[in-house]
C-alpha cells in the first residue's frame, strides 16, 4: 500500500529540480539576456567595451536560456509578404530570347527571316518568313529545352514550345513554373534574411507561410514602415543596351526592347533592350564610394562570369551608350569610353550620402527574384508590450495567491500539497518553455493563468475523490490509494480532450494563437505531472511520516 | 473546518424539469442565433481587413475633433473609440481608430496610416502610436476560413475521441453541450457587439476544451456508476454521478474563474475582451456539461448490459483503465 519505489521518487524530484533549474535563468531576465548578448558577440569575434564585464554578469555554467517574448510583449514590427512569383516567369522567358535568336539565325537559310512579335508578358512569339519550315524551327527551339530541376518533376522540360500558323510560341511548362516558385520563394527568404542581418536586429523571425508567403518578425524595430523600406525594395540591379533616349512614354519600343523611365530626369525615357547584359546577380561586392567629382557613389564588382560578360560586351560596343537600371529605372546610361576588363565600376547618380549607403546594402544582399506585396502589417510599440507584461505580471500573482488561499481554505493540508505542486507546475511551463525556445505572446499569459485554474483541476478529483472513499474504504491509506486509481481515468480524459484542443489550435492557428496553443498544451503536460506524480509523491511521504489513524480532506 | 462550496451529500435531482432547462438552453441558444444573423458580429481586423490604430496622449481625448481631423482624408468607415482602463495612469488617454479597408487595394499600403498620423499630431502633437496593425483583405478572408475550420476540426476531433472512450451517446451528449457553448458564447459577443478577433477564436477552442473536461469528468463517472448499478435507472444514476462530481465541478469552476477574473481586472484592456469569453464559457461550460450533455444521453439512453460482450469497438477501448 502506498509505496513508491525509490528510483520513482527520485526520478520525479530530478525532473523537477531539472525544470526548475531550466526556468530560474527567466527571473533574472535583463541580466541574463544582456550577458547573452554579450557571449554572442565575443563569439563573433568582437571583444572590449566591457562586453567581457557583460558577458560575466551570468556564470557560463548555468542555464541561460530564455523565454522568448512576442512582438506583443517586446514590440515590434510584423509583416507578412507575399512573393510575387509571377513576376520571374517574364524575365525568364525574356532572357531566352537572345539564345533564340542566335540559334534561329544560323538556320536563316533554311527557315529565313526571324522577327518577334509582341506577346503576353510570360510567352515568347517568334514569326519566321518560310512558314513551311514552321516544324523544323520549332523542333530546333525545343532542343533548347532544358529538363526542370525538381525532385517532383523530374524528367520534364523547362519550356514548351508550340505553332501557330508560321509563328513559333515559347513559353514555361507548368512543371517549370512550379520549381520557379520554389525556388523564387527561397531566395526571396534567403535575401530577406541577409538584408536584416546587415541592419543588425536581433532574434528576427523570418519563416515561410503557406507556398508564396513570407512572415517576417523583428523586435525593437520602430515601425513597420520601416522594416518595409529594408526589404520591399527588389534592388533588381541590370545593365541593359541602350536603344534610344526621348521624353515620350508611350513610343513603341519594338519587340524585344522596352520603354524605362529615367531615376533623376523626369519626363526622360530611354529606350533599352529587355534582355540584360548583365545583372546584379553576378555581382560579388558593392560599396558607398564617391566618383570623381567627390559626389556620393556605389561601387561595385562582379564576378569573373560577369566580369567577362561586361568586358566582352564593352569591348565591342565602345562609343555607345549602355544603361544601368535599377528597380526597372534606369540609374544612368553612360557611354562606354573604353574596354572594362576588371568587372569593376561605379554607379553614378543624383545620390544622398545614405542613399548610397543603402543601395549598396541592398546590392550586396542581392536582389529579391520577385516583387513583395504586403498583405498584413503590425507595429507594435515597446511601451504597450510593457504594460501588457506589468499587468499579466500582477494579475498572475493575483491569480496564483486567490487560488492557493482557496485551496488551503478548502482541503488544508492536502491543498497545501497541491498549491506547493501549482507553484511547481508554473515553474515547469516556464523551464520547458525555455527549453525548446517557445515564444511567449500575450495570449500566452492568459493561457498560463488559464493553466493555474485549471492545474487544480486533477487535484481536485483526487481529493474528492479520496473523500467518498474515505466514507467506505477501511483506513485512510487505502482511501488514499483508491482516491488516485479511480480518479485516473477521469484525469486523463478530461486532460486528453483538452490537449487535442491545443493541438490542433497550434497546427492551424497563428502568431498568438499559436502562443496561447503552447503554454496551454504545455500546461496541461506539466499540471497532469504534478497532480499524479508529484502531490502523490508528498503525500505519500507525509503520510508515511505521520501515520495518522484519520485522515480528513 | 473545510470551506465548502457544496454541502455534502447532496441529493438533487437534476432532472425534474428537463423541459424547462433544455427549453431555456434551446431559446437561448435561438435568441443567440437572431442576433448573429440580425446584428452580426463586430469583426476586428482580422477578419475584415483594414487598420487599427491606438494613440496615447496626455491630453484629454475629443472624438469628435479626432473624426474631424480624419474627414479630409475620405477613409471612408472610420471608428473612434476611447479606452478606459482602471490599469491605465492619471493621464494616460487612450483611444482605438478604426479604419475600413481601403476600396481596391489588396494589400497594405504605409501612406494611410502616415497621413492618418500627420492628421493627428496636428490637433494632438504629444500622441503616440503605440500601435499599428493593418490587415488586406486578401489575409482576413483566409483567417475567417482557418478559424471556422479550427473550430470544427477541433469538435469533431473530440467527438471521434469520445466516441472511441465511451459510447456514441455520451459523444453526441458531449458535442451538443459544446456546440451550446459555442453558439452561446457567438451569441454574446453578437448581442453586446464585443470585438471578435483572432484572439477570440482561441478562447472559442478553449470553452471547447473547457467544457469537455467538465462533460468528461460527469460522464466518466456514470460510465463508473452504470456497472456499479446495474438496476437502477438511468434518470437516477446521472442524478447520482452529477450530484458525487458536484463538488469538484464547482470547484474547479471556481479556481478557474478566480485566476480568469484577476486576469479580467488586472490584466489590461488589450486582452479584456478574450478573457471575458473565456469567463463566460466557463460559466455556460459548467451549466452545460450538467444540463444539457446529461440531459441529452439522458433522452439517447445508454446501452445497459454490460455483462455481454459488446460488439463496438468502443467498449472495448473503454475497459482499459476501468
Amino acid at each position: 500500500m502506498l509505496q513508491i519505489d525509490l528510483w520513482k521518487r527520485v526520478l520525479i524530484w530530478a525532473v523537477c529540480a531539472f525544470g526548475l533549474l531550466m526556468a530560474m535563468p527567466n527571473a533574472f531576465y535583463e541580466r541574463v539576456e544582456a550577458s547573452n548578448d554579450a557571449v554572442a558577440e565575443i563569439e563573433l569575434g568582437y571583444s572590449g567595451n566591457g562586453l567581457e564585464e557583460q558577458a560575466a554578469m551570468w556564470p557560463s555554467w548555468a542555464p541561460s536560456s530564455l523565454v522568448n517574448l512576442g512582438l506583443d510583449l517586446r514590440g515590434g514590427a510584423h509583416l507578412l509578404a507575399e512573393v510575387q512569383v509571377a513576376d520571374v516567369y517574364e524575365a525568364r522567358i525574356k532572357a531566352m530570347w537572345p539564345e533564340i535568336r542566335d540559334m534561329l539565325r544560323e538556320e536563316r537559310a533554311s527557315i529565313g527571316t526571324i522577327r518577334l512579335q509582341p506577346s503576353e508578358v510570360d510567352e515568347l512569339r517568334v514569326r519566321i518568313s518560310k512558314p513551311e519550315e514552321i516544324d523544323r524551327a520549332a523542333s530546333l527551339v525545343r532542343g533548347l529545352a532544358r529538363p526542370v530541376v525538381s525532385l517532383t518533376a523530374a524528367g520534364q522540360s523547362d519550356i514548351t514550345v508550340s505553332s501557330e500558323g508560321s509563328t513559333i510560341v515559347v513559353a514555361l511548362s507548368d512543371a517549370e513554373k512550379l520549381a520557379t516558385d520554389e525556388r523564387t520563394v527561397q531566395q526571396a527568404l534567403e535575401i530577406i534574411r541577409r538584408r536584416i542581418d546587415e541592419v543588425g536586429t536581433r532574434e528576427p523571425t523570418i519563416q515561410r507561410q503557406g507556398s508564396d508567403r513570407i512572415l517576417i518578425q523583428v523586435p525593437g524595430i520602430g515601425s513597420a514602415a520601416e522594416l518595409k523600406d529594408i526589404i520591399g525594395t527588389t534592388a533588381q540591379l541590370t545593365f541593359n543596351p541602350v536603344i534610344g533616349r526621348g521624353t515620350d512614354k508611350d513610343a513603341n519600343p519594338g519587340p524585344g526592347n522596352e520603354v524605362l523611365p529615367s531615376l533623376d530626369d523626369e519626363g526622360v525615357y530611354y529606350t533599352v533592350e529587355s534582355a540584360p547584359v548583365v545583372t546584379g546577380e553576378e555581382l560579388v561586392d558593392a560599396q558607398p564610394s564617391f566618383d570623381q567629382n567627390n559626389s556620393p557613389a556605389v561601387s561595385f564588382r562582379f564576378n569573373p562570369t560577369g566580369a567577362r560578360k561586361f568586358g566582352d560586351y564593352t569591348a565591342e560596343n565602345i562609343g555607345s551608350p549602355f544603361a544601368i537600371v535599377l528597380d526597372g529605372e534606369v540609374v544612368s546610361a553612360p557611354v562606354i569610353q573604353a574596354h572594362i576588363p576588371g568587372g569593376s565600376g561605379i554607379i553614378t547618380g543624383r545620390f544622398a550620402v545614405e542613399e548610397t549607403t543603402n543601395l549598396a546594402v541592398l546590392l550586396r544582399a542581392g536582389a529579391l527574384p520577385a516583387g513583395l506585396e504586403f498583405l498584413e502589417e503590425r507595429t507594435i510599440g515597446p511601451e504597450l508590450g510593457q504594460d501588457s507584461i506589468d499587468a499579466g505580471k500582477i494579475a498572475c500573482i493575483v491569480a496564483f495567491v486567490s487560488v492557493l488561499v482557496f485551496m488551503f481554505l478548502s482541503y488544508g493540508t492536502f491543498g497545501l500539497f497541491a498549491n506547493v505542486a501549482l507553484i511547481l507546475n508554473v515553474g515547469l511551463i516556464f523551464g520547458l518553455l525555455s527549453t525548446i525556445g517557445a515564444t511567449l505572446t500575450l495570449p500566452g499569459i492568459a493561457g498560463i493563468v488559464l493553466t493555474i485554474g485549471m492545474a487544480v483541476d486533477a487535484n481536485v478529483l483526487v481529493f474528492e475523490r479520496i473523500r467518498e472513499e474515505l466514507k467506505t474504504a477501511k483506513g485512510p491509506a487505502r482511501a488514499i490509494e483508491l482516491g488516485y486509481e479511480k480518479a485516473l481515468s477521469a484525469i486523463l480524459d478530461a486532460n486528453i480532450t483538452t490537449f487535442i484542443t491545443a493541438v490542433i489550435l497550434f497546427a492551424v492557428g497563428s502568431g498568438p494563437v499559436r502562443g496561447f496553443a503552447i503554454t496551454l498544451g504545455l500546461g496541461i503536460l506539466t499540471s497532469v505531472f504534478t497532480a499524479i506524480f508529484v502531490t502523490r509523491l508528498m503525500i505519500v511521504i507525509w503520510y508515511e511520516r505521520r501515520r495518522p489513524k484519520t485522515i480528513e480532506v | 473546518m473545510r470551506l465548502r462550496l457544496v454541502p455534502k451529500d447532496t441529493k438533487w435531482d437534476f432532472f425534474s424539469r428537463p423541459v424547462l432547462w433544455l427549453g431555456i438552453s434551446g431559446f437561448l441558444m435561438v435568441l443567440a442565433m437572431v442576433s448573429f444573423f440580425v446584428q452580426g458580429l463586430n469583426y476586428g481586423i482580422d477578419f475584415r481587413g483594414g487598420t487599427t490604430i491606438r494613440t496615447e496622449s496626455a491630453q484629454t481625448v475629443v472624438a469628435s475633433d479626432y473624426r474631424a481631423a480624419l474627414v479630409p482624408l475620405e477613409l471612408g468607415d472610420v471608428s473612434i473609440t476611447e479606452v478606459f482602463d482602471p490599469t491605465f495612469e492619471d493621464n494616460q488617454f487612450v483611444t482605438m481608430i478604426r479604419i475600413q479597408a481601403q476600396e481596391g487595394q489588396q494589400s497594405v499600403t504605409s501612406d494611410v496610416v502616415r497621413n492618418v498620423q500627420t492628421a493627428l499630431q496636428a490637433i494632438a502633437p504629444d500622441i503616440s502610436f503605440v500601435s499599428v496593425e493593418s490587415v488586406g483583405p486578401k489575409v482576413s478572408g483566409e483567417l475567417i476560413q482557418t478559424a471556422v475550420i479550427a473550430v470544427l476540426l477541433a469538435i469533431t476531433a473530440v467527438l471521434i475521441y469520445i466516441w472511441l472512450r465511451f459510447e456514441w451517446q455520451f459523444a453526441l451528449g458531449a458535442v451538443a453541450a459544446l456546440v451550446h457553448d459555442v453558439v452561446l458564447t457567438i451569441g454574446v459577443f453578437s448581442e453586446l457587439q464585443i470585438r471578435f478577433d483572432l484572439a477570440i477564436i482561441a478562447a472559442l477552442l478553449t470553452i471547447v476544451g473547457y467544457s469537455l473536461n467538465d462533460t468528461v469528468v460527469v460522464f466518466d463517472r456514470v460510465r463508473e456508476n452504470l456497472r456499479k448499478f446495474k438496476k437502477i435507472e438511468l434518470k437516477d444514476v446521472l442524478n447520482l454521478s452529477i450530484n458525487e462530481t458536484l463538488s469538484r465541478t464547482v470547484m474547479t469552476s471556481v479556481t478557474t474563474l478566480l485566476a480568469l477574473i484577476s486576469l479580467f481586472v488586472l490584466g489590461g484592456d488589450v486582452i479584456r475582451g478574450f478573457v471575458f469569453a473565456m469567463i463566460w464559457g466557463v460559466i455556460v461550460g459548467t451549466y452545460s456539461s450538467v444540463f444539457v450533455a446529461s440531459a441529452v444521453l439522458l433522452k439517447l439512453g445508454v446501452k445497459r448490459d454490460w455483462s455481454k460482450p459488446s460488439n463496438t469497438g468502443g467498449n472495448q477501448f473503454a475497459n482499459i483503465d476501468a
